[in-house]
């Protein structure tokens, strides 16, 4: 068993889903409420998902290079590249999970009518309030279903952090790409046990899912 | 008809406020994108209802009384404070307008109770206090042993009644309701409006209803305020309305029929009214009236008399005319009649009990006779309908 594969990759997950976390909200309300140029916004959005991972990669891999614009200016302020290390996995993986982010809460704000935030106001709640109070509770079951499909997503990921981190102990080899490297060496009883705990850990998350989603759609009808 | 005779003995009382910088008074302009040129106001205590057909910027005006829709001209006041005056830019915010907004779908949060939805609105800082203010409201509008329950566990009444808790439970300087009737069934909507009418008897604020419900409006609102287009045509209690409308257009916004035309003439030196080959004497109006002037008319269906046949009876010479039933609809107890005219195009509707229209024998294609009754014929001005 790769330990430090699982650590990497569980890493990798939860710093993916923090971060992006406040960026969905924002994002995904946003969304829900303009008008103009939604559709553009929208397609920005949901390109990663269209996007080949190996091209994705490709492309990430040129922007990271110490020459590249994304490598360079990360090498000038950090003095360390961004290829081949952890935290150009976790740049990508951000850029690669932004739909699943943005999408579920995007779709949970339009759900709100606009005149549940309107009697927020008129009941004397400052927009601050209103948003911790009233929107965020009912948006929750899409706040989940972005923080799963993130999580879930990130740990089978696996073209994009090839193309871009390689496969350096400790650092960019995730749970994934040890699964492929096991395989390669002819390991076939360490890849059972590692897509065995992989399974395992996507389906409590889905699990988990389900089981919130559903007491939070008993609460609300 | 009895509730309206006590919608008038409250507007007497506040219409001595008007004026005097209390109540709200507002007045707003704009051109785009929905046009607008209201003018109207609301004393403390008084219900005004604000009624017109669907686009006719009821529901514009109350959001803009809130602060929720911004209008680019005119000011809005209450109690001698401004809340919104273009000219200085000055807009207070919905939060600060205090305000109780009951929405036309309630707009409930439906992630907290009845209790808590009625809490949020709750400004005390002592938590004791707040849950029994809320507590209060909750009584008030009869709905104890409910709190806990969640909106979708209410029924659409009950779901009302725990919005106009909330409106309330903030200590609102004016009640502004949207169509608060409209998404609950008549049985319902006759209990919530019962209700309502008593409740109000306790508030002090000016309250303003948005309803496309004539009926509904006349019986809860001291004042009614026709829109049209965005524009204020006229306000009054509902009972002068109603038997003064100031113009055509008014009268079939409120749904009146019995509008004519005739001409001011003089005969044996006295005024007039030529209306085919009727000379109609008219109580009020036509003194002021140019001779030969052409005037639309109107006539509430109450001030009509029918004749009984081969009995005269007493009124029967105030402006006897002759017409044909063309219409007869019998709805219960009563019957509603139109008759018909050869000289004008327009015709005469009223009604009687259906006792009476049986006695008389009235059938379509029968010739009647009936007094149009000197003291309800209301001249309006501008002959353009």
């Amino acid at each position: 068993m790769d330990w430090s594969a699982l650590s990497v990759s569980l890493r990798l997950a939860l710093g993916t889903c923090l971060i992006l976390l406040p960026v969905g909200l924002w994002l995904g309300r946003r969304l829900a409420r303009i008008q103009r140029r939604r559709a553009l916004f929208e397609a920005l959005v949901a390109l990663p998902l269209v996007m080949p991972p190996t091209v994705l990669g490709f492309y990430l891999m040129l922007a990271f290079a110490g020459d590249g614009p994304l490598g360079g200016l990360w090498q000038s302020l950090a003095g360390t590249s961004l290829n081949f290390t952890f935290t150009g996995i976790l740049l990508a993986s951000l850029l690669v999970n932004l739909p699943f982010a943005v999408q579920p809460i995007q779709r949970a704000f339009e759900a709100v009518p606009d005149t549940l935030r309107e009697a927020a106001w008129c009941s004397g709640l400052s927009p601050r309030q209103t948003f911790w109070r009233i929107e965020l509770p009912l948006v929750r079951s899409g706040v989940v279903s972005a923080l799963a499909l993130m999580f879930a997503h990130t740990l089978g990921e696996f073209g994009v952090i090839l193309m871009v981190g390689g496969a350096i102990d400790g650092e960019t080899r995730t749970l994934s790409i040890a699964i492929y490297d096991r395989v390669q060496a002819f390991d076939e009883a360490g890849a059972a046990r590692m897509s065995l705990l992989l399974l395992g850990i996507s389906f409590l998350t889905i699990g988990i899912v389900y089981g919130l989603s559903r007491r939070g759609g008993r609460r609300h009808g | 008809m009895a509730e309206r005779g006590h919608g008038d003995q409250k507007t007497a009382g506040a219409g001595l406020n008007e004026g005097h910088g209390e109540g709200l008074n507002v007045s707003l302009h704009q051109a785009g994108p929905i046009p607008l040129a209201a003018d109207f106001s609301c004393a403390p205590g008084e219900l005004l209802g604000l009624v017109g057909p669907s686009g006719s910027g009821k529901t514009t005006l109350l959001r803009a009384i809130a602060g929720l829709t911004r209008v680019s001209g005119g000011h809005i006041h209450c109690g001698g404070e401004a809340w919104f005056d273009a000219e200085r830019g000055h807009s207070l915010s919905v939060q600060a307008r205090r305000i109780g907004f009951v929405f036309q779908d309630y707009a409930l949060f439906p992630h907290l109770s009845a209790r808590d939805n009625v809490l949020l609105a709750v400004e005390e800082s002592a938590e004791d206090a707040r849950l029994a203010t809320a507590h209060a409201w909750l009584s008030r509008v009869r709905l104890e042993g409910l709190e806990d329950r969640f909106p979708h566990q209410l029924s659409g009444g009950q779901r009302q009644r725990v919005a106009v808790a909330r409106a309330l439970a903030r200590k609102p300087r004016v009640l502004l309701l949207d169509e608060p009737f409209s998404a609950v069934d008549q049985v319902t909507r006759r209990r919530l409006q019962r209700e309502l009418a008593l409740l109000r008897e306790t508030l002090t604020i000016p309250m303003v209803l948005v309803t496309h419900d004539l009926e509904e409006a006349s019986s809860l609102a001291d004042r009614l305020c026709v829109l049209h287009g965005g524009k204020t045509l006229q306000s009054g209690p509902p009972e002068t309305l109603f038997r003064a409308p100031a113009s055509p257009q008014i009268a079939r916004l409120l749904d009146r029929h019995n509008v004519f035309s005739g001409e001011v003439v003089e005969v044996d030196g006295a005024r007039r009214l030529a209306w085919g080959s009727y000379w109609l004497e008219v109580d009020q109006g036509l003194e002021e009236a140019m001779l030969g002037q052409t005037l639309r008319w109107y006539l509430p269906p109450s001030d009509v008399v029918l004749h009984r046949r081969g009995r005269p009876s007493r009124g029967e010479r105030e402006n006897p005319v002759e017409g044909r039933v063309q219409e007869m609809v019998v709805l219960g107890g009563v019957t509603h009649i139109t008759l018909a005219f050869g000289h004008d195009v327009e015709t005469l509707r009223f009604e009687i009990t259906t006792h009476a229209a049986r006695r008389n024998g009235l059938a379509r294609g029968e010739i009647v006779q009936v007094s149009l009754l000197a003291s309800g014929i209301h001249l309006m001005q501008g002959a353009s309908s």
